[in-house]
């Protein structure tokens, strides 16, 4: 088991046919022969995509491009799609997948403007879809399936879920389970935007009723009140015998407020959005939170051993 | 980013919102020019700089008794008298900094009979994903000390991006903020122009406050501060237009046009580092070791050589920065990319402060072996920790 994608999601990619989608979906090729299925280009529909040396033994493969995600779900069955399209049309892409009725999307794309993902986010809600992202690196099941720009090759299967704001400090707490000998479950990115599409509670719920997710690492950073958001719901959780162990970390400690730290969410305003108050919610839900980046796996062994 | 206060009520004006006459002055000849055909018998002079908390802001130049930032004046005498003491000088206030801004442009504004100071905002509220209006009968102060003392003061109306703003929504805020007769007209008319400009400018925070009513019974917009959504520039050349760099730091314009994301900070740890994240995580490891860093640096995901070379010139270039860290975590980003980089950079502007460098993840031994092969002094890294670990010691000397 895992959560969201595991060797048999049918994957479309929106976007295939740019520098960044060729590059991540050869590698998703060769990784474990990830399930990508076809790739969409409103004006390249019809023609083929093949994979370069980048997808190691699966180089070669053809994909076949349609011109809509709904053409392209008829003729695959696919169950995810993912979007690596510029960010000027990357609302309008996800927007599309929404009325494709795709269960599972997954928007790697950075930097798309605020007011879009208002739009979409109006729209998801009215929707059976689920969106992960935007600005976000992916999700991995190790051994299985990579969607995103995930490094497969610090991951290993095994038993730990790992939630994270951002991308890099995702790598970090794969990593570090990796070389203590836990392994992951999942991994999976929520990405750094204001208004996106899954948030913590949502990819906590997954990891909670994973059977294969023994322990959990979260790592929030500051700006808005997922992460304080996340550890009440949690408590509830707690309350009815739902848990498991788990570790946090905070970035942003340092952070001046009123600034944005590169991801457009990572604010401290209006007094609220600091790092403390969300290191003492972790540690009120009980979680236990690592005093470094450097300390993710360390500190989960130390948990598990009791 | 940011504009002027009199470039934001401007572009309120053009969808239609009330303010005062006004002109934006550069120098005392102008001021007297213009003040002369205002009406008065009141004037408002107000410095113009990206910061709030003027009206309670200090001149450096000027001594603590001198008048703040937002001067009242009852002649033309007074108008370009106020303008003198004012336009070259620095202002200091708790937005600023202790440094404070220099006032290059100020306002000049007909003043108003003021009956009522309201507070009202709009912004995105992210646990519902939608634009809200914050607004409140407590205006003309700072609203984050009603917001800590009198929440109940403070009321909070989500719009529904659909449907857009309804009569319905326009009511409810008029009820909050205790509008009636005129007033309640004009609030009918002012709040959905609001939210028009918001949405249709891509703007990441509409900040009225105050907002009047006159003692005619009228609204008017009195302040306003304006901020843009960074990543929808690209379709408002209008916007782009308006920004102002002697506002911006040198460092931070040099490294926006590099696409990267930068913020000065006050300590001598120069960091570069990919994602944001990693990059924040970075700056709190070196605090953690008793150090504190100059920058927050995140290269991005795709950066080339040429994107690193830049990256590490902004940082080269801080006098402030007495040692440099480099830590790459791959995923887009490749080791070797960010290792060329870096070579690349050292050999243009050399290197006179220690470099530690902690690489991993994507082609981390092709970035290894490129850093080997230069002749670089280089301080390898094994993790985050042991990176901090070590440019804080070598800085120490």
């Amino acid at each position: 088991m895992s959560i969201l994608i595991d060797k048999n999601t049918k994957i479309l990619v929106q976007g295939l046919t740019g520098k960044t989608g060729t590059f991540h979906t050869e590698q998703a090729l060769a990784y474990f022969g990830t399930k990508m299925v076809a790739g969409i280009h409103p004006k390249k529909g019809g023609e083929t995509w093949t994979a370069g040396e980048g997808a190691g033994e699966a180089a070669g493969t053809e994909l076949p491009i349609f011109a809509s995600v709904a053409e392209a779900k008829k003729a695959t069955k696919a169950n995810a799609s993912v979007i690596y399209v510029p960010p000027a049309g990357a609302g309008a892409a996800i927007i599309e997948a929404i009325e494709a009725k795709i269960p599972l999307i997954i928007c790697i794309t950075e930097g798309i403007p605020v007011m879009d993902m208002v739009e979409v986010k109006a729209k998801l809600d009215k929707s059976k879809s689920r969106l992960v992202g935007p600005n976000c690196p992916g999700v991995m099941t190790p051994d299985e399936c990579k969607i995103g720009i995930m490094p497969g090759n610090i991951f290993k299967k095994g038993s730990v879920g790992i939630l994270s704001r951002s991308g890099t400090l995702t790598y970090e707490a794969v990593f570090q389970t990796t070389n203590e000998g836990l392994g992951q479950s999942s991994a999976v990115g929520i990405g750094g935007d204001p208004v996106k599409g899954s948030e913590f509670i949502d990819m906590l719920d997954l990891f909670l009723d994973d059977p294969e997710t023994e322990s959990i690492i979260m790592i929030g950073e500051i700006g808005g009140s997922a992460e304080e958001d996340a550890c009440e719901w949690l408590k509830e959780q707690a309350a009815k015998g739902r848990s498991k162990p788990m570790v946090g970390f905070i970035a942003g400690r340092t952070a001046p407020p009123g600034r944005t730290m590169g991801h457009a969410g990572a604010v401290i305003s209006g007094g609220k959005g600091g790092a403390e108050d969300k290191i003492k919610a972790m540690e009120d839900a009980g979680i236990r939170v690592s005093p470094s980046p450097a300390k993710l796996g360390e500190t989960l062994v130390a948990v598990l051993k009791g | 980013m940011n504009i002027h206060e009199y470039q934001a009520k401007r572009l309120l004006h053009s969808y239609g919102a009330p303010i005062a006459g006004g002109v934006a002055i550069y120098s005392a000849e102008q001021a007297e020019e213009w003040a002369k055909k205002m009406p008065g018998p009141l004037y408002v002079v107000k410095s113009q700089i990206h910061a709030g908390g003027r009206g309670k802001g200090k001149f450096k130049e000027l001594g603590d008794d001198a008048a703040g930032g937002v001067r009242l004046a009852r002649s033309v005498e007074e108008v370009v008298q106020n303008v003198k003491e004012m336009l070259g000088n620095t202002l200091v206030t708790k937005q600023t900094g202790p440094e404070g801004k220099q006032v290059n442009r100020l306002y000049i504004e007909d003043g108003a009979d003021i009956d009522r100071e309201l507070y009202l905002s709009i912004l995105i509220d992210r646990t519902v994903g939608r634009p809200a209006f914050v607004v409140s009968t407590e205006g003309g102060m700072d609203i984050e000390a009603v917001a800590e003392e009198t929440p109940e003061k403070i009321f909070t109306l989500p719009i529904d991006p659909i449907k857009g703003m309804t009569d319905a929504d326009s009511r409810k805020l008029n009820r909050a903020l205790k509008l009636t007769k005129d007033a309640a007209k004009d609030g009918m008319e002012l709040f959905p122009i609001l939210y028009k400009a918001f949405t249709e400018k891509d703007m990441s925070l509409l900040e009225v406050n105050p907002l009047i009513v006159m003692k005619d019974g009228r609204l008017r917009v009195l302040d306003a501060k304006v901020s843009f959504d960074g990543n929808a520039l690209f379709r408002h050349d209008d916007i782009m237009a308006l920004r102002d760099l002697s506002e911006e730091d040198e460092k931070e314009i040099e490294a926006s046009k590099h696409d990267l994301a930068y913020v000065a900070l006050d300590g001598n740890i120069g960091c570069m580092v990919n994602g944001a994240g990693l990059a924040m995580a970075t700056m709190d490891i070196i605090k953690q070791y008793g150090e504190e860093p100059a920058n927050f640096l995140d290269v991005g995901g795709g950066a080339t050589t040429e994107k690193v070379t830049a990256a590490f010139k902004i940082i080269t270039a801080d006098p402030k920065v007495k040692g440099i860290l480099v830590n790459i975590f791959g995923g887009i980003m490749k080791c070797d990319v960010i290792a060329e980089g870096v070579v690349k950079a050292v050999k243009d502007v050399g290197l006179k402060v220690p470099l530690v460098v902690r690489l991993e993840g994507t082609n981390v031994e092709k970035g290894k072996q490129i850093i080997n092969d230069s002749d670089v002094d280089v301080i390898a890294a094994d993790d985050l920790d042991d990176a901090a670990q070590k440019i804080v010691k070598a800085i120490k000397g």
